[in-house]
């Protein structure tokens, strides 16, 4: 199968600060990947250079066979889109109307919203489960509402694929479990490729068919849930003893703290 | 069953509202023509337009001569320093930026009190080295905010507040050293002065506003996204940067060429976004025309006011705004306070 998406020799710099090295990545269609790691491994800034956010100084990264050199923004929003870990909104906008804020990259320049895009907006409302507040300001509504409001935008945008940083960290139990089921939904039903950040190394290992674990900026581990998510994986890049036993109902790695 | 919910936005609304707010504007000068110190019934300013009033008529010659180009320079300043303070807000994401906030208007206010020390008059000596001020102070704040630094807001606002008191304080100078009737001139172009327009400045405002305004327009949605979040609008495929630069620029020469015209007339380009979002929401494909139509409307009645409330004498026009503007930005802020301080 050809990857959608395609990292080769990746590497980004804050000034003198190496944030990620030789990375080599490739993302398929209809997959979730989960992105593992410490504060500062640099997993948040791989995904800002997945979806051209930092040019990275060194390596390339490919759409199919294309350079994301040869995209306009525009262009390249259809086909990456990014949930960002937080979301400010300074002004009132309602919640269809932060969703429809997704289909910029889809209208000329003058041009206003049509009825196709407020079917793919409704759309991605009810996936999202949504549409019940979509006439609400964005400012009433809750971190969960918030969060889902803004995967519903992306999905807007009609990419093929959707990046995700950090998408439960403010989020409890039950919305955590929501969001990583609509994630899941969505590469089995629409078939978009999801890259998903996570601390959350239960659920990554839980909902996602391949896993990264990232140290230092570089790739450490990379492959299925059994084969990253092991104990002295974890113990070395996190620096931390765990216990990794199994999940009695779905058979995945799960963590725990030793006392 | 599901409720039907509909497009929030559609041009038809956009242009609805824009010519609700245009009437309202029409209605607002007429009644404006009718007032002042000499009587004009509202006859003559009908004849005015229809042709019945003679042309050597004393009442057409106020008309024409003193009140019109006034009211029509007040309407274009009062569209333009509201469309400023939309753009500039939408830009900063801060919704208590005004067009002045970056110094572009210090630049001009200290060009044309140069010129007023140098003793030119106002129909072209003041305007000119006003505008060549406020070109000067863009100029800086490119050089120095924004290339060297990008075009982080944050940088352009501290470069701003720092031209802003440099010139301020040269200004402050002159006042001090100047004790004769130059001061008065001066102190009145600095709290913004509608009495000097001439219908050759209006020829030179007007076609420039309309092109500012028609590429302003053209970034609606760019700003829109941009309020979102410069990262956000990043993502969702907005050239930011490129965006930033134009509307600046864009924004920063009207500025510099409607105080050039009228002087500092303040607090407007402030309220009169605010009202518009609190009327008609954050979307800027209708905020931009409807702010900045009322903000026409607005002046216009705040200058007619400021000529007629101690007549035969006149106030600076900036005296009206913020006399209405302070208390009404105080209530916003005990009202709202709480919303603006989440970061």
């Amino acid at each position: 199968m050809e990857p959608i998406l395609t990292l080769k020799n990746v590497g980004y710099s804050y000034g003198q600060i190496q944030a990620i090295k030789g990375i080599d990545l490739q993302v398929y269609g209809g997959e979730i990947l989960g992105i593992l790691g410490p504060n500062g491994s640099g997993k948040s800034t791989l995904l800002k250079v997945m979806d051209g956010i930092l040019v990275p100084q060194k390596g390339e990264i490919l759409i199919e066979d294309s350079p994301f050199a040869a995209f306009g923004r525009s262009h390249l929003a259809r086909e990456v889109a990014m949930v960002a870990q937080e979301s400010h909104f300074r002004f009132s906008f309602s919640t269809l109307e932060v969703v429809l804020m997704g289909r910029f990259p889809h209208l000329k320049r003058l041009q206003f919203e049509g009825k196709r895009d407020m079917e793919v907006a409704l759309d991605a409302l009810r996936a999202t489960h949504t549409r019940e507040f979509a006439e609400r300001s964005i400012h009433e509504l809750s971190g969960g509402e918030k969060q889902r409001v803004l995967i519903a935008r992306a999905l807007a945008q009609e990419p093929r694929v959707i990046l995700l940083d950090e998408p439960t960290s403010f989020l409890d139990l039950k919305f955590k479990r929501e969001i990583f089921q609509l994630i899941s939904s969505l590469s089995l039903e629409k078939g978009l490729s999801v890259v998903v950040v996570s601390h959350d190394i239960d659920l990554t290992s839980q909902y996602c068919r391949r896993v990264i674990m990232l140290r230092n900026g570089s790739i450490y581990e990379m492959g299925e849930p059994d084969e990253v998510i092991t104990a002295s994986n974890i113990e070395a890049v996190y620096d931390c003893p765990v216990l990794v036993d199994k999940n009695p109902a779905t058979g995945r790695p799960r963590v725990s703290l030793p006392p | 069953m599901e409720t039907t919910i509909k497009r929030p936005l559609t041009p038809g609304k956009v242009i609805t509202l824009s010519l609700i707010m245009c009437l309202v504007l029409v209605l607002v000068a007429a009644i404006s023509l009718m007032l002042g110190t000499a009587q004009v019934s509202p006859g003559q300013v009908i004849g005015l337009f229809t042709g019945s009033l003679e042309a050597d008529d004393p009442a057409s010659l106020i008309l024409l001569k003193i009140r019109l180009p006034r009211i029509i320079l007040a309407g274009l300043v009062g569209f333009a320093l509201s469309l400023g303070g939309v753009v500039f807000q939408a830009l900063l994401r801060n919704p208590l930026a005004d067009p002045f906030i970056l110094g572009v208007s210090s630049g001009s206010a200290f060009g044309a009190v140069l010129a007023i020390v140098f003793g030119l008059g106002f129909s072209f000596g003041v305007p000119a080295l006003s505008f060549a001020g406020a070109l000067l102070t863009i100029y800086l704040l490119m050089s120095l905010g924004a290339r060297k630094m990008g075009m982080e807001s944050s940088t352009i606002l501290l470069t701003g507040v720092i031209i802003n008191a440099f010139f301020t304080a040269i200004i402050m100078f002159f006042i001090a050293i100047i004790a004769d009737a130059r001061l008065h001139s001066m102190l009145f172009w600095l709290y913004g002065d509608l009495s000097q327009s001439r219908y050759t400045h209006l020829a030179f405002i007007a076609p420039i506003l309309v092109i500012a305004s028609m590429i302003l327009y053209s970034f609606a949605r760019h700003l829109n996204l941009i309020t979102a979040g410069e990262e956000t609008a990043l993502q969702l495929g907005v050239e930011v940067d490129r965006a930033k630069k134009v509307c600046f620029l864009v924004v920063s020469l009207v500025m510099g060429l409607v105080v050039a015209f009228s002087g500092l007339i303040g607090f407007i380009g402030l309220i009169i976004p605010h009202l518009g979002r609190m009327a008609f929401g954050s979307d800027h494909r209708l905020l931009i025309p409807v702010a900045s139509l009322g903000g026409a409307s607005f002046l216009i009645a705040a200058d007619t006011l400021a000529r007629t409330i101690i007549s035969p004498s006149e106030l600076p026009v900036g005296v009206i705004t913020a006399f209405m503007g302070a208390p009404f930005f105080i209530y916003l802020l005990r009202k709202k306070g709480s919303q603006w301080s989440r970061s």
